[in-house]
């Protein structure tokens, strides 16, 4: 009953408050254009019927809730699932470039991490340019990559698969430094009395203790994979994607299509992240993690 | 070859100088350096030689005498390759590559070397934290210089870091231009309301629990959604010059800075907090004194996060429409131009800024926080 009133019912007046200022922000922004058509066509609606029209425009400037709803719904449940116009279709082209390149760039920060950890030149030379390149807009690069693989023949999945692994090993691989050097000095040295192998160590001590930073990493990572995925599936004008339905819906001014493909990459976004998070539940309480 | 003598009589030290031995007995048996040779007199290639091996073989000397000879020789020996490239490009032959692998082992071992000397001066150590990060990524640069030119790699594909560095030089008053537009009005401005404005809405959830509660799992969960993607809209709404960047801006940067205030906001302790309770303090009081001092750890990390996140809104949100002048413009109409070296130097430019971005951030968040025990200790 706590976490009812706690959070619940906080949440959801927000997420209500936030709806009722899009429904007024709706009427408020669609009210010039609609006034414009009003005169054109000589009529002077109640205001009642003014407010329904404005909340009802095919190409409002900004849609109200239901119009996306509505989008949304068609978009995923009723159309066939093969169709270009599927909603589910395009997030399934998106999720697919999203998890390859998440998969690539979990192993590469993984690897790159043991690297670091083990080796004590690449921790010198190393680890300094991955904190510096984080600093860097690395998704300005994503155009040329797609560009210049179409160059030389490789298209489709594989360089937005690349752009993902770009954006999703670097918080894997800060992660995982962070959680192999987790253990404590006793630890260690407990291992050491033990007289553990380097190898040992690492399996039956390093691994374990950084599973749940590994996890937490893999949050982040896999929500900058979507994005990554996302933009670049924008400079080629891509024809299927949720990048794609964002593109063809800038250029036509199909706002409602925009929005509904925002409310499809954040639906993907949630359930990437929910995925990951259960994952390292199960895998905590497999290694016998008990709640804290 | 008069090197040649003395390859039997060198005896190397660590796996890296007995790797870079075999690599050199490799390029003597392999044939000549070049096809066309003019770059590689008899003489350049005596040079590379020598210095590599001179390298080699002061391996044994201690650390900090063993790493200078082989800063030198592996160095010397790169530049001497790179420099016969010049008007070859594309004519290097395995023996080539076999070099450039030695001079490379070579360095590895130098910055090994380095990496495991422990000086006392604390300037020697600071030197030593900067220039070990600089060898590494001198050994990018060199490796795809090398590998491109001597290759012959398309230019179209992949430009050398040489030709970048021209471009840049040769076009400053584009870049500079392109700067002003994107960094200069959208990303500053958008930087500075978004973070002020998440930082506000902080302040007011912090004095209303209930907001607070209903708040934090929303912002938790926009921060892991494609917010990139409200950029059509808001091009659509603010027009294409940069005021709808700057919207893209704000809304990317306010989520990061309101959910780390919220949590930096929580941080400071009980005692303390009862000690300003015992001091009669009001809530701005402790707010100020207390609280906010505290919390600039958190909201630091979020200046530092919105920094990237900033210069990366505003360069996508250009993709969908700009005047024409802005990086993420120049960056999509040069990509479909096929002027890739234009690109890179677009790209080298935004590294740049962002770092230097990071790096102000990261320097004022040391003048703050100078009493955490993160700036402390180092």
């Amino acid at each position: 009953m706590d976490s009812f009133r706690d959070k619940l019912i906080p949440v959801t007046s927000i997420l209500v408050g936030i709806v009722v200022v899009w429904y007024v922000f709706a009427v408020i922004l669609n009210t010039p254009f609609q006034r414009d058509l009003d005169r054109r066509a000589n009529v002077t609606p109640g205001v009642v019927e003014f407010i329904g029209k404005t909340l009802a425009q095919p190409k409002p400037t900004l849609p109200a809730p239901h119009q996306v709803a509505v989008n949304f719904f068609e978009n995923t449940f009723l159309r066939s699932v093969t169709s270009s116009r599927s909603l589910v279709y395009n997030a399934w082209v998106t999720l697919s470039s999203t998890l390859l390149g998440f998969a690539f760039g979990t192993a590469l920060g993984i690897v790159i991490a043991v690297g670091i950890v083990h080796v004590t030149t690449l921790d010198r030379s190393l680890m300094p340019w991955i904190i510096a390149s984080q600093t860097i807009p690395i998704l300005a690069v994503a155009p040329m990559i797609i560009v210049v693989l179409a160059a030389i023949g490789i298209t489709g999945l594989i360089p937005k698969a690349l752009i993902s692994t770009y954006l999703s090993f670097f918080p894997v691989a800060v992660g995982m430094v962070k959680g192999l050097r987790s253990p404590e000095l006793t630890h260690l040295d407990l291992m050491h009395t033990y007289n553990a192998s380097r190898a040992q160590t690492f399996w039956k001590l390093r691994v374990p203790a950084s599973v749940p930073f590994l996890f937490t990493s893999m949050k982040v990572a896999v929500a900058a994979s979507l994005v990554g995925a996302i933009v670049g599936e924008l400079p080629t004008g891509a024809v299927a994607g949720i990048g794609a339905k964002l593109l063809a819906g800038a250029y036509y001014s199909q706002t409602i299509d925009i929005w509904s493909a925002l409310v499809a990459g954040s639906v993907v976004a949630a359930l990437l992240v929910m995925v990951v998070g259960i994952a390292g539940r199960l895998v905590d309480r497999a290694m016998g993690g008990r709640p804290a | 070859m008069s090197s040649a003598l003395s390859l039997s009589s060198v005896t190397p030290r660590s796996w890296q100088a007995v790797a870079a031995l075999a690599l050199l007995a490799g390029a003597l048996f392999s044939g000549p350096l070049v096809t066309a040779t003019p770059g590689y007199g008899i003489a350049t290639v005596a040079l590379i030689f020598i210095l590599l091996l001179f390298a080699i073989q002061m391996d044994r000397f201690p650390p900090a005498i063993a790493a200078t000879c082989l800063f030198i020789g592996a160095h010397g020996a790169v530049w001497a390759l790179l420099h016969g490239l010049a008007g070859n490009e594309g004519t290097a032959r395995i023996s080539f590559f076999l070099l450039l692998a030695a001079a490379w082992v070579l360095a590895w071992r130098c910055v090994a070397l380095l990496s495991s000397l422990r000086p006392a001066g604390k300037w020697a150590r600071t030197a030593l934290r900067l220039i070990i990060p600089a060898i590494f990524g001198a050994w990018i640069l060199i490796l795809w210089e090398a590998i491109t030119r001597g290759a012959g790699i398309p230019f179209i594909l992949l430009p050398p870091p040489s030709a970048i560095g021209a471009r840049i030089a040769n076009s400053l008053p584009i870049l500079a231009a392109d700067v002003r537009q994107t960094i200069f009005k959208a990303v500053i401005f958008g930087y500075v309301v978004g973070s002020g404005a998440g930082f506000l809405t902080a302040i007011l959830a912090d004095r209303v629990p209930f907001f607070r509660r209903g708040l934090l799992p929303i912002g938790n969960m926009v921060s892991a959604l494609p917010i990139i993607g409200v950029a059509p809209i808001m091009v659509m709404w603010f027009g294409f010059d940069w005021q709808s960047k700057a919207a893209v801006v704000i809304i990317m940067t306010f989520f990061p800075m309101l959910v780390n205030t919220v949590a930096g906001l929580a941080a400071s302790g009980h005692m303390e907090r009862d000690l300003m309770r015992t001091y009669a303090s009001g809530y701005w009081q402790t707010l100020f004194k207390l609280r906010l001092p505290a919390a600039a750890p958190f909201i630091f990390n979020a200046l530092k996060i919105n920094s990237t996140l900033a210069l990366i809104g505003a360069i996508v949100a250009e993709f969908f429409g700009t005047p024409v002048v802005g990086m993420g413009f120049r960056i999509s109409t040069e990509v479909g131009r096929m002027n890739i070296d234009m690109v890179w130097a677009e790209i080298a430019v935004a590294a740049l800024a962002g770092s230097v971005f990071y790096g102000v951030v990261a320097l004022f968040e040391r003048a703050v926080t100078f009493w955490h025990p993160s700036v402390r200790g180092g």
